[in-house]
């Protein structure tokens, strides 16, 4: 059905001037009435490319929640609007097939991996921090001065976090003692 | 140089074909041809690791010449200073730097000071330690200096302990003869760039370099830097459009990473760690590390503004503001001195936060040794990384060195939030912070690391709130309380922003770090950023559209300090305060209404300070820079070609070997950076230095990068599909001569072995790798990218393994770019019979395990 | 100069618009392959890996179904006694170059790497459309070449007709994939994805007429900075295939990059006749017999 009224449209189109079909009377109604994601999407978001630090302004197209397209930002004075590959597959990154989302565990000698919720994983986690800490805590060196520190908790960060995100990352650490917050920057 | 710009930031290139349309020339000095080279108007290949024997050519073809820009050089730099009459130049000394103990492996640096500046000049020396970072070590950030004034300055820049006489001596011998001979470059090559750069510098014109990780991953990476700066103080090309030397770093934060820092040494805006000397004193440590004249000179307001940021009302005056609540370090605690630790079984837990070692780090095997030591490991990332897998599935698994089943470490695994699922800022390689908004909630468990950091720090603090114990005082004292958005909670980016950029007493926004106060009036996270949030506005977030600006586009974002985006740009205008010339106009002195005025950016320099000024002697912190004094963040003001302080391995750079090489140092008989950071151990083996027996075993240099298509260790891009199909498989680059010597065949498969790791990879036969003369002989390169590992849809052997750890012990990072190796023909050999080819290696070279 | 096509603008009346096509200046491709992403992230083409090639950098081969535009990379060594087809090897070890002086790699004394993005060349003579049996091939109102996907039956004969090469089946399916010039995005007013990504302008989308203006200035300027073999391809109308909407600046031979040198489109001997009306007519027929009976899969 469909084809045939995809057909009837440029029939009539080549009885109005395009009498070898090669131009509007082939165009079908799919094709004329094709639009864009870009013009179809909920909201464009403006963003930052999370690769290198050029720091292209990238446009992030929604629609129905989901990440439909990412493409330059024109108005960013920084990259006009344009992108490198990694830049211009920003979308398969956040939509990649290999993208786990669920939180995962595995015990001490285990083979495979477990489920575990996310609230469970965290207060586990806090836990063995907090472990770890009164086990090795250092409250000062042979001279009597200050060290209030544990090294027995080593963070290492990528360099693709927010500031704000490491400012409360050094901030808590810090205040936990842990010593050892180290970043992709030393590497 | 020690930039592959086209490749790493194509984007950013932009700009450089723009100029080069325009008619700028561009030159790129690199061990390779890379696409970068293909679109420059000349490439000179060197050997990787003699970068500072081409710069110091450079310098000194400035001398001879006399092409150095005298009237900047005079008043701006640091070359008018007479040094300490005890210092003696490596030249001297057979590459020793004066103050050298053979026992401590470290420099006393008392030697490399101004001259008659007093004993205690050298500020943070209390604090040193052999293998704490420069800017602990030695107080980076300034000496002590009278009224911001060296005592001992000879404006004619004659007397023979001036700074500029001792650099003239000391890179005499870089001769164009030594840099063919040692970099491998001819002579005319180098004579062109030489050239090219002092003709297009000066009043009328500037020049920029640019540079990468190619400079910083060295045992000599931070005096590669030293060497750039040099050249351009000497040519004036700092603080003004179109000059500077531009690190092109390759990661959208890694910037921000290390002026908010999840780094040991710092605390947020590079103040200090402090150290167990500074006991419980706040006065104590801001003696030992702040000098007293220049920005840092208001160390105090900084820290005591960052203490209260973090501990709110419980700091206090009585109390030193909670000074004593930080940890303190006394030693390397940096990534690979804890790696080691954790191998020895001295680190119980680790978190890997979009960070991968066990194909990101060097000597990838020993981080994955250490990671089954650890009693918990949790990993933030997109996907199981091969550090979240190291258990189940790695090398060693199949040689058979480890099963999963006895790998005690217990592993989490938290699915990460992308850029599109939160609010926050990226500080691009510019320093400007640009504000990325968030366009939908995450998948599935997946959160953002703020979400995780803050949920983290309520259950640890819920946990603790009846204990009575003082060490909890910290978490249990600490501001953590910031609104929550959506059906996760997620907490509001912006308020954590507004807690970094600061605020008064009375709750109003600071606009600029002028405004901080040392006694608990103020609080700001951290002093470089104060006034991001300035009048309540997100100034990261501003997005004025280019197009209706001038190309400062100066209502695009923010960048610390003070939304400066040329830093020292008070250099741009002469003494005086007028333009060197029309055409290089950027700041100025606006006599008439007493300010300097810009182009559109603003002017880090105080804003009424008029270019006569002269401080009086008792001045302090800012008010104690003269007016013609653009390097407001040095305790004088000037740029410093010469560096009294803040380097662990001598003031001036110099030329040393890699820690591998196939070569003996041409300059001195002390063949590496003496200071550089070793550990030689059974998992760390290093190959015999060039000119020793064994080292013919691995006689080709090795020396890794990137591509394009792929980001760092291919975390965020084997996971890609359409990045996946551009470079599906780990290669190799090798010239047709190396092929030729080793039997590889072109597209087929070499193993490429060192003493750490057999790995195998596909042959790229090509001309853009060539081999140099070096030493009447001919010196191979194996080009390695570096970014396969065994989880993607792309997979495959991992660059990193090769590499031995051998630091720059200024900053610890390694040296990745320069190490040796052999290759030889066809696939690795597969289960134990690698490891027994390593083996065989090792004891051909004679290397000890 | 000539841009008319069969079908362009005569058959849209007043819908016509501005015939649009890339001027694609290949002495600014850096060789990021932004373009080949960009395309594949805006048309969602599936991935398809085929593997490391050793042909330097390209490991996508050539334009097709899943390629809709693709990045060459040319090491071009100018070793004075290489003999033609002589691996870089072989010279080597002939030459004994181990032993051999130091020279560095500039243009002229040795080395230079050409970056060239292709892409359809929405031919101003375009057999594919020509030859096409059902329609699915047809001149849009901006005067490019697309493959309709609802009505390609994927009889194939467009691949056999282009002389570049450029229409390909894609396999699990069948039908004809190749550039639409992001038909759909022009009619949004935006440009095509890979010139909006580009991040060197090497690809530069607007009016055709436009293009070829400035792509005469920008070859003059390159011919005086020594350049002399730098050529502009497609931009004749004389040529075999009438000029393209997607054209050219190369800085050597087009065969160099793999370019027919003389591309022709196989049914122009019939065009501007009553032949070319015969095939179209012909075509037509096909593709109702075809679309009619065949149905879709």
């Amino acid at each position: 059905m469909t084809n045939r009224r995809r057909l009837i449209a440029p029939v009539l189109r080549q009885l109005a001037g395009d009498p070898l079909g090669l131009g509007r009377a082939a165009q079908s109604v799919r094709s004329e009435e094709l639009t864009p994601r870009t013009s179809t999407a909920d909201r464009v978001v403006q963003s930052v490319c999370p690769y290198c630090a050029v720091g292209c302004g990238q446009k992030v197209y929604v629609k129905d929640e989901q990440v439909v397209q990412i493409e330059g930002d024109p108005d960013s004075p920084i990259s006009r609007g344009r992108l490198c590959p990694k830049g211009a597959a920003s979308e398969k990154l956040v939509n990649s097939p290999m993208r786990e989302t669920k939180v995962r565990y595995r015990r001490p000698g285990g083979t495979d991996w477990e489920e575990l919720s996310l609230e469970q994983a965290t207060d586990m986690i806090a836990e063995r921090m907090l472990r770890t800490r009164r086990d090795t805590w250092e409250e000062e060196n042979e001279d009597g001065q200050p060290l209030k520190r544990t090294l027995g908790i080593n963070f290492l960060g990528g360099a693709t976090l927010d500031s704000e995100e490491n400012y409360l990352i050094k901030k808590l650490f810090t205040a936990l003692g842990a010593l050892s917050i180290e970043n992709q920057a030393r590497i | 140089m020690g930039s592959n710009m086209a490749e790493q930031h194509p984007v950013g290139f932009q700009w450089v074909i723009e100029a080069k349309e325009r008619g700028a020339k561009v030159i790129h000095v690199d061990p390779r041809f890379t696409r970068t080279s293909a679109m420059a108007d000349l490439h000179v290949q060197i050997r990787a690791g003699s970068d500072i024997a081409f710069l110091g050519g450079i310098v000194n073809y400035i001398f001879d010449r006399d092409a150095w820009f005298k009237e900047y050089v005079q008043h701006y730099t640091n070359a008018p200073v007479v040094i300490n009459p005890e210092f003696q130049d490596a030249e001297d000394i057979g590459g020793f730097f004066s103050g050298w103990d053979p026992e401590t492996g470290a420099y006393d640096i008392e030697s490399w000071g101004y001259d008659e500046s007093s004993p205690e000049a050298a500020a943070g020396k209390a604090e040193q330690q052999t293998d704490v970072s420069g800017e602990q070590a030695h107080g980076a950030h300034g000496i002590k200096l009278s009224g911001g004034d060296p005592p001992h300055v000879d404006n004619s820049m004659q007397h023979e302990r001036c700074v500029l006489q001792i650099l003239r001596r000391h890179f005499a011998r870089y001769t164009p003869e030594l840099v063919s001979e040692l970099c491998g470059c001819s002579q005319e090559d180098f004579l062109k760039v030489a050239q090219a750069l002092c003709e297009n510098s000066g009043r009328e014109r500037t020049s920029a370099i640019a540079y990468a990780v190619g400079w910083t991953q060295h045992t000599v990476g931070v005096q590669n830097i030293r060497t750039a700066a040099i050249v351009q103080l000497l040519l004036g090309n700092i603080g003004r459009p179109g000059g500077g030397i531009l690190a092109l770093r390759g990661h959208a934060n890694i910037q921000g990473s290390t002026d908010i820092p999840t780094l040991y040494n710092i605390l947020p805006g590079y103040i200090p760690m402090p150290h167990p000397q500074s006991g419980a004193s706040l006065e104590k440590f801001i003696a030992l590390n702040g000098p007293t004249t220049g920005a840092w000179g208001n160390l105090r307001h900084y820290i005591v503004s960052l203490l209260k940021a973090w501990w709110g009302d419980a700091a206090t005056s009585e109390n030193d503001y909670c000074f004593q609540y930080l940890p303190r370090i006394d030693g390397d605690h940096s990534h690979y001195a804890m790696m080691l630790k954790m191998l020895d079984g001295g680190v119980r837990g680790m978190f890997c936060v979009g960070q991968n070692p066990a194909v990101g780090s060097a000597n990838s095997k020993l981080m994955r040794l250490a990671l089954a030591k650890l009693e918990w490991l949790v990993v933030r990332d997109f996907q199981p990384t091969e550090s979240g897998l190291f258990w189940k599935d790695s090398p060693e698994h199949e040689t058979g060195e480890v099963r999963a089943q006895d790998i005690q470490t217990e592993v989490f695994f938290l699915p990460a939030a992308a850029h599109t699922e939160k609010d926050g800022n990226f500080t691009n390689t510019q320093r400007l912070l640009q504000w990325h908004h968030k366009a939908c909630d995450p998948p599935g468990d997946a959160r953002s690391e703020l979400h995780w950091i803050y949920h983290l720090g309520r259950a640890i603090r819920s946990k603790l709130a009846d204990s009575e114990d003082p060490r909890d005082r910290p978490l249990l004292d600490l501001t953590w309380d910031y609104p929550l958005q959506g059906p996760h909670g997620e907490p509001d980016a912006a308020a954590v922003l507004q807690e970094i950029s600061g605020m008064s007493a009375d709750g109003s926004f600071l606009s600029s770090y002028d405004e901080l106060k040392g006694d608990g009036s103020t609080r700001a996270g951290s002093w470089i950023h104060c006034g991001i949030y300035k009048d309540g506005v997100n100034q990261s977030a501003r997005k004025r559209p280019g197009q209706e600006q001038n190309w400062i586009a100066h209502e695009w974002g923010w960048s610390w300090p003070k939304d400066v985006r040329i830093l020292y740009n008070r250099a741009s205008a002469d003494p005086e305060g007028n333009p060197w010339s029309e055409r290089k106009r950027y700041v100025w002195w606006d006599a008439q209404d007493g300010k300097w005025t810009s182009l559109g950016d603003s002017p880090d320099f105080p804003a009424t300070k008029a270019p006569d000024f002269e401080p009086p002697d008792d001045a302090k912190a800012l008010e104690a820079i003269s007016g013609d004094k653009p390097f407001i963040i040095l305790a004088d003001g000037r740029g410093w070609l010469f560096a009294p302080t803040g380097l662990v391995d001598g003031p001036l750079p110099t030329h040393y070997e890699p820690q591998e090489s196939p070569f003996t140092n041409p300059v001195y008989r002390q063949q590496h950076n003496p200071t550089r950071q070793t550990f030689s151990r059974a998992e760390n083996p290093y190959h015999p230095r060039g000119g020793e027996q064994g080292a013919e075993v691995f006689p080709y240099v090795l020396t890794t990068y990137r591509l394009t298509e792929h980001h760092t260790a291919g975390g965020m891009s084997r996971i890609v599909p359409y990045l996946a199909e551009l470079q599906p498989e780990f290669f190799c680059e090798v010239s047709p001569q190396l092929a030729a010597e080793r039997g590889l065949e072109h597209g087929g498969w070499a193993t490429i072995v060192t003493a750490r790791q057999a790995i195998e990879a596909r042959v790229l036969v090509t001309e853009r790798i060539k081999p140099l003369q070096i030493q009447g002989r001919p010196m191979h390169l194996v080009g390695v990218p570096y970014h396969w590992g065994g989880v993607g849809i792309v997979t495959g052997d991992s660059g990193n393994e090769l590499l031995p750890l051998a630091l720059d012990n200024n900053v610890h990072i390694s040296e990745y770019k320069a190490a040796t190796c052999d290759i030889r023909p066809g696939r690795r050999p597969r289960g134990p019979a690698r490891l027994e080819l390593v083996e065989q290696y090792k004891q051909r070279a004679g290397v000890k395990t | 100069m000539k841009l008319e096509t069969h079908a362009w603008p005569a058959t849209y009346g007043d819908r016509a618009q501005p015939r649009m096509g890339f001027f694609t200046d290949t002495s600014v491709c850096i060789g990021c392959k932004a373009c080949e992403v960009a395309c594949k992230e805006w048309n969602q083409i599936p991935m398809s890996i085929k593997g490391f090639t050793g042909n330097s950098y390209d490991n996508t081969v050539a334009l097709g179904a899943n390629t809709w535009r693709h990045v060459a990379f040319v090491e071009q060594t100018l070793a004075a006694d290489a003999r033609e087809g002589e691996s870089l090897v072989a010279v080597a070890e002939r030459q004994a170059a181990i032993d051999a002086g130091v020279h560095t790699y500039q243009e002229g004394d040795g080395l230079r790497w050409l970056m060239a993005s292709d892409v359809c060349k929405h031919c101003t003579d375009a057999a594919c459309l020509e030859v096409c049996p059902t329609g699915a091939l047809f001149r849009t109102e901006y005067g490019t070449v697309v493959v309709q996907q609802d009505v390609c039956n994927g009889c194939g004969y467009c691949v056999t007709a282009c002389p570049f090469g450029v229409l390909d089946q894609r396999k699990d399916d069948g039908r004809v994939w190749k550039c639409t010039l992001c038909y759909d995005r022009l009619k949004d007013d935006q440009q095509p994805a890979c010139a909006q990504a580009c991040p060197t302008n090497s690809i530069q989308f607007g009016e055709l007429s436009q293009l070829r203006e400035r792509a005469e200035h920008r070859l003059a300027a390159l011919q005086d900075a020594g350049q002399r073999k730098a050529q502009l391809y497609l931009a004749d109308e004389q040529d075999g295939v009438g000029g393209a909407g997607a054209f050219f600046l190369l800085l050597d031979e087009p065969e160099v990059y793999g370019l027919p040198p003389d591309p022709v489109d196989p049914v122009r001997d019939l065009s501007s006749t009553w032949g070319a009306a015969a095939v179209a007519t012909v075509a037509l027929g096909a593709g109702l017999l075809a679309a009619v009976f065949g149905g879709r899969r």
